[in-house]
Formats: structure tokens, sequence, C-alpha cells
């Protein structure tokens, strides 16, 4: 479908956007239903998600464990805040990576799902508890010395 | 140079506006305010914020003083929603494998 956006927005915020061909419904139960995250949410190739326990209402937590069949792993959790089927989920998620001592800040997630035609707008809003610990989760995984270059400049102010 | 004022400096409309004419080239703040509704000083307060981000430099050219973007100001910012897009990019090219698969009974 259509490519995905992802924009800055404030200090706070990071705002992406996707099409998809499918109603809400549809969209939304695929973002609940543990059988159906286990075949989507596995971030690169070859990643898989043995575990997804999932207690989808509001105050209900989730915690979501990945593997690379080998050494690779981490482990996602968070809680859920609101539920409005099939258009909104609310909730707060953190990751937990080995190589860190504790766990990323807490992220606020608002995904919003639009009926678009016969399809879907989603929208996620990600939002940090502040500007702080934005930057202590863009720290995570970062690397130095990175290859300078103008291209970039599109790419982050979302023109890409 | 902190990841967080390279947020805040990006956060204003005016400044994002200055940072993609200097990913052109160099320029002035005359022609920096140029395109926009604003005066030089308005301008040069912009700059001063991307300047302690770490995003422009400027360099003495007899009476003016020429703005460029320094390269490596958006690096770690880039880096991370480059990981943060190819993930969900991912995500989502399986997500649309899924629900054409999917019936479409509401439980």
């Amino acid at each position: 479908m259509t490519p995905l956006t992802l924009k800055l927005d404030g200090d706070r915020h990071v705002v992406v956007t996707r099409r998809f061909a499918a109603p809400p419904e549809k969209v939304y139960r695929a973002h609940l239903e543990p059988e159906l995250l286990q075949q989507w949410m596995l971030g690169p190739e070859g990643w898989t998600m043995p575990k997804c326990e999932h207690d989808a209402r509001p105050g209900g937590t989730f915690r979501y464990e990945w593997t690379d069949g080998g050494e690779g792993s981490f482990i996602a959790t968070g809680e859920f805040i609101e539920l409005v089927p099939p258009t909104k989920i609310v909730h707060i998620e953190r990751y937990h990576l080995p190589e860190l001592p504790g766990p990323t800040p807490d992220c606020r997630v608002e995904t919003y799902f639009e009926a678009d035609g016969e399809g879907t707008l989603l929208t996620a809003r990600m939002t940090m508890p502040d500007a702080e610990s934005r930057e202590a989760m863009l720290a995570t995984g970062m690397e130095e010395g990175m290859e300078a270059s103008y291209e970039r400049v599109d790419r982050v102010l979302g023109h890409g | 140079m902190s990841i967080t004022n390279v947020f805040s400096a990006l956060s204003d409309p005016t400044r994002r506006a200055i940072v993609e004419r200097l990913s052109q080239g160099e320029a002035t703040v005359k022609e920096l305010a140029r395109p926009f509704a604003i005066s030089q000083p308005a301008i040069s307060r912009h700059l001063k914020v991307l300047e302690e981000a770490g995003l422009v430099s400027r360099r003495v050219d007899g009476s003016t003083r020429p703005c460029r973007l320094r390269a490596d100001g958006l690096g770690d910012v880039e880096e991370w929603l480059d990981m943060l897009r190819r993930t969900m990019d991912a995500n989502y090219d399986r997500l649309d494998a899924l629900l054409s698969r999917m019936d479409d009974a509401p439980r």
C-alpha cells in the first residue's frame, strides 16, 4: 500500500502513518490478537515472537518476547490504557534489551484506525514522557561516526 | 551537542524550513530571510538555536557570516528514525499479507 511516513512532532512526539487495503476492523484485530501479532510484529527478517502474552483491556498488560533463533533476543512489556474498537488503541510500552541495565523509558503510543475508502489509514503517535527520556531512548542502539551526508535532512524531516 | 536540542531545534517549522534551505547549500541571513515573512533578527535567533543544537555552523566572509549545515548534526536522530522506519516497514508489509489472508468475521 502507500509507503510509511514518519515525522517528528514537537520535541516529544514521533508520528507514523500507513495505509492498509483492509478495513479498520481487520487492522484493529491484527493489533490485539496474539496469534495474529505473532505473524507480523517481528521486526527484521529472521526474527520470531515465540511468546506473546496479551490482556487487551484497559489496565491489562502485555509481554512480547522476540528471538533471532540464536543468541539474539529482547522483550517488550506494557499496559493498555484505552481500547475503542475498531478505531483506537492507547498503550504504554518499554523495551528490555540484554545490553542495557534497565528498561528503556516508557513510551505512550496512541494508534488510530480510520476508515479510508475500503481500507484503513493507521496513525501511530508515540509520546515520550519528556525530552530527556526521548534522548535516552534515542541513545539506545546508537552508533558514533555516522557517514556524513546532506541527504539525511530530507529523510529526517519526513520528505524522504 | 545533544539529541534533545536537535529535536527541539527541529520542532519549529521556520527552523525546519531553514534547515531544508541549507541542505541545498550555504546561505546568508539575508538570503534565508527572503522566503519568510519575518525579520532578519528573527532569522538570526532561529539560527542561534540551530547553531546551539549543532545543526548549523557559520563562518566569517568579509561583512557577512554565511551559514551552512553541519553534516554530522543529524546523525543520531537519523540513525534511530531509520531503525524505527525499517522495523515498521517490515512489520507492516507482513501485516498487509496477513490482512489479505484473514477472514472477515469479527470476534
